[in-house]
């Protein structure tokens, strides 16, 4: 079953002008949000993306943009609080 | 084969630039292989009892920030210069998951320094990127002990991995493998070609459950106060505690920390925080009906309306905090639900224990 998250919140972005049809970002995607329709890169199921960032970092093109970050409370509540920046993994300051 | 602590100066989080190439012995290791400019530990694809136990134990949050693998270039089967090679984060549980799927195969290991965080996780904070890959292959001499130009790498680290740009620094072409490691043997001897299904997360009940002993344990510490609390109310004679009082508490904590996540894809609605709050309801409401509680009297109704406020807050913060566990929210709605979940959970609980207050007063 392929669960979705909140409707008509994420910051995706695809310039089609940059775009070559490469496709290294249907690799990297891990939820196929992106397809190649005719040979054209398209956005094909915007809701189902987490902002991982995998694809913007990817393309040689800079032709994606997206506000990459964690989808994580608990990180962006300790961020809030300590005014640090939100990741997750590394918690209780154990690590840098 | 003695277990041998891993020199901490070279697995250190920050600034120790780690030796070349000479890693220290380690239960996992079965021999040593004989590379230009050095050696190569070759490992074992079989998991003992005792990764096993170190598994078991991360799960629950035991060493799971200490649990790593010296970094640098290990080996499995017998790997020639034309053997692929596969980037791998320093976490243990990673790096067990990978040998183990290699049984049969002759690859090289380049475990990279994630400071003993997983792939996604070391991604997202950029750990498992480019410049420790570019730094990692140039510590390692990989370009003198491999014959091609190709590395593997994890496509959930991706995040944090620039391709076209290690390339240019380093020359070796990024290839992202499968999300799982199980379907690594597959990829490779497809000639590296990743099916769609391998290129898709999952997020099972298997996968969920996995993850809640975590979130208990993130909430034992919580509570192990609060029974302090208890007992010293109790000694001090203020009031008498009795499992009648603990239990809707316990069982909102278990409602946010382990039935919503096991629950939820059968949990209607898509925002977190309303999951939780949503089974927290049908446990408030079950609290109320075990007790057997009068609706007439005014302390009935406001000890029924107390738990109706706190207990759905407490299992729908914790539900909230499953948001990072999980393998398909984003900032921006994690954000968005933050906005409005919290004042609302906030409020409802001081709305609760104010209830329940004027409750015991009235009473």
């Amino acid at each position: 079953m392929k669960m979705k998250y909140l409707k008509n919140v994420v910051t995706l972005d695809l310039n089609s002008d940059k775009c070559t049809s490469c496709g290294i970002c249907l690799d990297v995607c891990p939820r196929e949000v992106l397809a190649d329709k005719a040979g054209q890169i398209v956005i094909k199921n915007r809701d189902a993306c987490i902002e991982c960032g995998a694809c913007a970092l990817n393309c040689p093109f800079s032709a994606i943009k997206v506000r990459a970050g964690v989808g994580c409370a608990a990180a962006l509540i300790k961020a809030s609080l300590t005014g640090g920046e939100a990741t997750c993994g590394c918690s209780e300051g154990t690590c840098c | 084969m003695a277990f041998q602590k891993i020199d901490m100066e070279t697995v250190s989080c920050c600034g120790a630039v780690p030796m070349q190439n000479i890693i220290a012995d380690a239960p996992y290791i079965i021999g040593r292989l004989p590379v230009t400019g050095g050696e190569v530990p070759l490992v074992s694809t079989k998991l003992t009892w005792r990764d096993h136990g170190g598994t078991i134990k991360a799960r629950w949050d035991i060493n799971r920030m200490n649990y790593l693998v010296q970094p640098g270039l290990y080996g499995v089967g017998n790997p020639t210069p034309d053997s692929p090679v596969l980037v791998s984060a320093n976490y243990k549980m990673s790096f067990d998951y990978l040998r183990r799927e290699l049984s049969g195969i002759d690859a090289w290991i380049l475990v990279i320094d994630t400071k003993g965080v997983n792939v996604w996780c070391a991604a997202g904070k950029g750990t498992f990127g480019t410049e420790e890959i570019v730094n990692r292959i140039a510590l390692v001499n990989l370009a003198g002990i491999v014959a091609h130009k190709n590395i593997i790498v994890p496509q959930l680290g991706a995040p944090g991995v620039s391709a076209h740009q290690v390339k240019q620094r380093s020359g070796f072409r990024v290839l992202y493998g499968p999300v799982r490691a199980s379907d690594l043997p597959a990829f490779l001897r497809s000639g590296m070609r990743a099916t769609p299904a391998m290129r898709n997360v999952n997020f099972n009940l298997i996968d969920r459950l996995v993850l809640t002993p975590v979130e208990l344990v993130a909430v034992i510490k919580p509570l192990s106060i609060t029974a302090l609390l208890l007992l010293i109310i109790q000694v001090a004679g203020l009031l008498t505690v009795t499992w009648d009082m603990v239990y809707p508490y316990l069982g909102a904590v278990l409602v946010g920390a382990v039935a919503v996540p096991a629950l939820l894809p059968l949990i209607p609605g898509r925002s977190f925080a309303w999951k939780g709050w949503l089974v927290g309801v049908i446990w408030a409401l079950l609290v109320v009906w075990f007790k057997g509680w009068q609706w007439d009297g005014l302390p009935g109704i406001l000890q029924t309306a107390g738990y109706i406020g706190i207990l759905p807050a407490i299992s729908a913060y914790l539900a909230l905090n499953f948001t990072g566990a999980s393998t398909y929210t984003s900032l921006s709605g994690v954000q968005k639900e933050m906005k409005a979940a919290i004042p609302c959970m906030i409020a409802v609980f001081c709305l609760g224990v104010a209830a329940l207050g004027v409750g015991a007063i009235v009473k």
